[in-house]
């Protein structure tokens, strides 16, 4: 029977739910925060995430030196000396993970604001002279320097493309969120370091059993995981409602019109939203890769839907909804590949969401819309 | 002249909603604007904040020409609105509402419990509700909210958007009262209203708008006895 399974191993699929649900709901905050700012779902974002994981590759392989598992032998930090690793590779993946954000949101979103923004105007032109130019020639260097060609004259088109004062329509940045996010992960498989294929990330901590619960061993790399995104959360939470800019955040997403009158510089209130939710998003990553200890360019897109089914599924908007939706959809997934198999475990957490959206239609916790509960 | 609009033009969509109007107030004066809905009121006041594009002409604050500088800009120079509606944060508390007045500045801590004292002994039922959210107050609260929200930028010229809208007459006569004490401490006031009687006594100035052009001016009490004014926006 496998309900046997559920009830044999129910505490061991708590534990590890919420540990994946947790990166959900990390995840899940950039979409809330997002949304509840400028009511646009941000399609890369999952995007981010994936860089996030590139980010923790990085620092640890290549500032760190931490080797393979295969090539073996490595002495594994203990103590203070692995909380320093942790941190560090935490930063980067969050740093990495945060530009990406910002930069996204100067290229694909600001210019169809209507700003007129040169910095996205250039970055799109010299992006578009470079696919124009793999069209001829492949040869990255070529490429470059035609792209850089073309690019003042581009940038002109575009600057007139995007005049001040011109609001592009909603579509526009839906389609510009979708291009974005293939964009992202289409120069990670060309230009990234393991192309197309997956690929391992080293081992950071031994993964010990830390104490038994109820039966079920508690891992060590769980512990963290779930600790690690709790303590991002109270500080994020702590942003929003302490600083002044945080006060911004939550008065552009209640009332952007009046926020502006009270002298509030919104789209400098956008590039912080944009950079809190990379920066949650960096951390899920380096959370992400401590676990399950790979990746590869199209991670972010099961990653994603699935986070955005949980910021959904809290009430999209809301930050408690997000951690609340997170952790719902962790433990609903693994209770369920116990009881159906692993190949369902997808099935229910979508079910859930049509299930709970039918009886609540604004999540959970309910959505902010206007009156944003942040 | 503290604030000099001159021959501004501002479109909404296609529609021009302010076909070349110009105004001024004043150091220490209350100036009102009066007109029926779609007069373009709001615009002006939305546009002197800067969140509406000017199509053509120019806004002078204090000789200095702010037609093209970012809203936050012009809060810093001591330009704040009450808006339209309110505009109150439903999901901050009284104080938070009242703190994000003093976004632009920052600001120390104990400056901004000497406004917040101040916007208190103005609006002492605000002292009260410090605690609530902003989406529970009453109507007439949420319009002291809004006011106290503005004066907590220390402004040099405030604006104020429809203030007695959908009061009570008992509220709106206070309401007018606490605004003729805030310009007694030297603020100057631009004031919009479809309350017109309340608004002309209030005001040492009055300006007539009509579906986007400026069609009469003059002393609140010249305006009061104007028999065309009488007849258009005081029933007679």
């Amino acid at each position: 029977m496998r309900d046997w399974l559920l009830y044999r191993t129910f505490w061991d699929l708590t534990i590890t739910g919420l540990a994946l649900g947790s990166i959900y709901s990390l995840v899940a905050l950039g979409y809330t925060l997002v949304y509840g700012v400028l009511r646009l779902i941000n399609f890369a974002h999952s995007e981010i995430f994936m860089v996030g994981t590139f980010g923790a590759l990085m620092a640890s392989q290549e500032f760190l030196g931490i080797p393979m598992l295969e090539d073996g032998g490595y002495p594994y930090r203990t103590g203070f000396m692995l909380l320093v690793f942790l941190v560090f590779i935490l930063l980067c993946a969050m740093v990495f993970s945060g530009l990406g954000a910002v930069a996204l949101e100067r290229v694909a979103y600001k210019s169809l604001r209507g700003n007129g923004d040169l910095f996205g105007a250039v970055v799109l032109a010299f992006l578009t002279g470079f696919v124009v130019s793999m069209v001829f020639v492949d040869d990255t260097l070529a490429n470059v320097i035609v792209a850089a060609i073309l690019t003042a004259p581009i940038t002109m088109g575009y600057m007139s493309l995007f005049r001040r004062g011109k609001q592009s329509p909603r579509l526009a940045f839906l389609i510009s969120a979708i291009g974005a996010s293939t964009a992202i992960a289409e120069a990670m498989a060309i230009w990234g370091p393991e192309k197309r294929e997956q690929y391992q990330t080293p081992r950071i901590l031994e993964k010990d059993v830390l104490f038994s619960f109820l039966g079920a061993d508690v891992r060590v790399d769980n512990v963290i995981v779930i600790v690690g995104a709790l303590l991002m959360m109270v500080a994020l939470t702590l942003f929003v409602n302490k600083s002044r800019l945080g006060r911004g955040v939550r008065a552009v997403a209640q009332d952007a019109e009046t926020a502006r009158i009270l002298g509030v510089n919104v789209d400098m209130i956008i590039l912080v939203t944009f950079a809190l939710g990379g920066v949650m998003a960096g951390g899920a990553a380096m959370l992400f890769t401590l676990v399950y200890e790979q990746s590869r360019f199209n991670i972010g897109f099961i990653l994603g839907v699935k986070s955005f089914t949980a910021a959904v599924l809290g009430g999209i908007g809301n930050l408690k909804g997000a951690l609340l939706g997170g952790l719902v959809l962790g433990l609903v997934e693994n209770y369920a590949s116990a009881v159906f198999g692993g190949q369902w475990k997808d099935v229910v957490a979508f079910v859930v969401l049509l299930v709970v959206l039918m009886f609540r239609p604004t999540g959970l916790l309910g959505e902010s819309l206007g009156r944003a509960r942040v | 002249m503290l604030l000099e609009v001159r021959d501004l033009h501002v479109f909404y969509g296609r529609i021009e909603a302010l076909k070349g109007i110009s105004f001024g107030v004043n150091q220490g004066e209350i100036v009102t604007l009066i007109g029926a809905n779609g007069a373009g009121k709001t615009t002006t006041m939305r546009t002197i904040s800067g969140v509406r594009t000017v199509a053509q002409g120019s806004i002078f604050f204090e000789g200095r020409d702010i037609t093209g500088i970012a809203p936050h800009e012009r809060v810093k120079l001591g330009i704040c609105q009450a808006p339209e509606g309110r505009g109150i944060f439903p999901g901050m508390t009284v104080r938070e509402n009242l703190e994000m007045g003093t976004y632009v500045r920052g600001g120390k801590d104990s400056q901004k419990s000497a406004d917040l004292e101040h916007v208190f002994h103005l609006f002492p039922r605000l002292k009260e509700r410090i605690d609530q959210n902003g989406g529970t107050l009453s109507g007439g609260e949420q319009q002291m909210l809004a006011i106290g929200r503005a004066l907590m930028s220390r402004p040099r010229l405030l604006l104020l958007d429809e203030p007695s809208m959908g009061l009570a007459p008992m509220l709106i006569a206070q309401i007018f009262q606490i605004v003729r004490s805030i310009n007694e401490e030297g603020i100057s006031v631009l004031l919009v209203e479809q309350n017109a009687t309340q608004a002309l006594r209030a005001a040492n100035r009055a300006y007539v708008l009509e579906t986007g052009y400026v069609v009469k001016s003059g002393s609140g009490s010249e305006l009061l006895d104007d028999p065309a004014v009488r007849a258009a926006y005081l029933g007679g």
